[in-house]
């Protein structure tokens, strides 16, 4: 499915989809454009001249398009662009009901937030192919491991408190309040630093494992890519 | 190589809806013929008597000729390149047809109703002859071999025409300037049957079966070479 939805925008989104039914030689083409305006829950604007569509059902239809030929595998290329936040979140949920019917689906897109709630797998590009894998490889790959530590006040002593702590290799200072532990194994540490901060009498907001967005991946990867050139 | 009917046949149709539903290909497509029209029609029926001999001479039938060529021109010419800028060749390219599909049923849908359209503009000026000019004006008009070479010649030379528009279409990148020139290549045609109508060239059967054959030769050329020319990797990624 390319980025721009390509209708016949005279013709309604039944003969769009009839038309292409003819050009993939669909068995049963009439069974084929109801499943297809099923599947993207377009049944009622069948005699919709596309025209009149806004973009995100146009989009729908382009999806419902591809959808003719029972795909194993799909290309998308930026289903979203140019969406509003609602429509696409239907396109979304569109996608992922694709995929949970076994279609593979290959998405590309600009919008890292996208390919993180859709993509099992995510290839970041940036001229050449820089990386390849699993949303969370690609953040142990990139980022060391960390808890985020929040307390009401201040510690007095903090290197006091962190110091000689199991599966912590080190801690930074973030907000007054906020402290930054390098760990080797979050499940072996956060009780650890738990207990320490109730032993230093410390008044414990929150102990999270920091968690680095796909965006963060790809600006640290860009900005390894930019260091390296300056090299 | 195998054509599939039922893709062609998906273009085709598709191809007139979109005819029908836009309202300035439906104009031109009235329009254009009514001027090659009018002006045979004014003269034939306001010529005197006199100049009946001199007609019998000529093949002014054939004067109408330039109406499949020139009608379908435009259309052709808008068929690849107009598509393209309108974003939706590319859709269309991904699914599994051929080119020589995808030109042939483009090809077919400009045809049919030029084709149409020249006969029912032929029948309407025999009809006007028949009824409203002097009957020595109609019978020196109303030739039996004129009006067979009309019929013969119209679908070849609007399939003639439609093939240059496509070819040239398919290597443009921008759809007036392939009308125009679809326009421009299809004056030849023009020119012959002009030259043939007021006896520039001497009309004779051997004359007519020659051009006859030659124009079923170079439409079956045309079929293959503008498919040779839409080269589908360019057109869908934009590269030349």
């Amino acid at each position: 499915m390319p980025e721009s939805p390509g209708l016949y925008l005279r013709l309604s989104v039944a003969e769009n989809l009839e038309c292409f039914a003819g050009l993939y030689e669909a068995p049963d083409p009439a069974d084929g454009i109801d499943r297809a305006l099923r599947a993207v829950n377009l049944v009622d604007r069948a005699h919709d001249v596309c025209g009149t569509l806004s973009k995100g059902l146009r989009q729908r239809v382009a999806l419902a398009r591809a959808l003719l030929c029972d795909p194993e595998v799909l290309f998308l290329d930026e289903p979203t662009s140019g969406l509003d936040p609602a429509v696409a979140r239907d396109v979304h949920e569109l996608i992922a009901a694709l995929g949970r019917r076994g279609v593979t689906i290959f998405l590309t897109t600009h919008r890292l937030e996208e390919a993180e709630r859709l993509c099992d797998r995510v290839a970041i590009l940036n001229t050449t192919l820089r990386t390849i894998g699993r949303p969370d490889e690609l953040r142990e790959r990139l980022f060391a491991r960390t808890l985020t530590v929040r307390t009401v006040v201040p510690l007095a002593d903090p290197g006091d408190v962190f110091a000689g702590l199991p599966a912590v290799d080190g801690w930074r200072q973030g907000d007054p309040a906020t402290y930054l532990l390098a760990v080797s194994d979050p499940a072996v540490a956060a009780p650890a630093v738990t207990r320490a901060l109730v032993e230093a009498g410390a008044d414990v907001l929150s102990i999270t494992r920091s968690h680095h967005s796909l965006e963060e991946v790809y600006l640290e990867l860009i900005d390894r890519d930019e260091a390296g050139a300056g090299r | 190589m195998r054509v599939s009917r039922r893709r062609v046949r998906a273009i085709f149709r598709k191809e007139l809806r979109e005819y029908r539903r836009t309202g300035s290909i439906v104009t031109a497509m009235v329009v254009f013929p009514l001027i090659f029209l009018v002006q045979p029609l004014v003269v034939t029926l306001t010529l005197p008597a006199s100049t009946t001999d001199e007609l019998g001479h000529q093949h002014l039938l054939l004067y109408m000729l330039a109406i499949p060529a020139l009608v379908p021109a435009a259309l052709a010419a808008y068929a690849v390149v107009g598509e393209r800028q309108q974003g939706t060749l590319e859709p269309v390219l991904t699914t599994p047809i051929r080119r020589e599909e995808l030109l042939l049923g483009k090809a077919l849908a400009a045809l049919v109703p030029s084709v149409g359209i020249s006969y029912v503009v032929y029948a309407f000026f025999l009809a006007c002859v028949e009824l409203f000019a002097r009957p020595a004006m109609a019978a020196a008009l109303l030739r039996g071999p004129d009006i067979l070479a009309q019929l013969l010649f119209t679908p070849l030379i609007a399939t003639l025409s439609i093939w240059v528009g496509i070819g040239i279409s398919a290597r443009s990148s921008d759809p007036r300037v392939a009308q125009q020139l679809g326009l421009l290549a299809s004056l030849p045609s023009v020119a012959v049957t002009s030259l043939i109508a007021f006896n520039g060239i001497h009309a004779t059967l051997g004359l007519a079966l020659g051009l006859a054959a030659a124009l079923l030769v170079l439409d079956t050329l045309g079929w293959r070479i503008s498919s040779a020319t839409l080269d589908r990797e360019r057109l869908i990624s934009g590269y030349r």
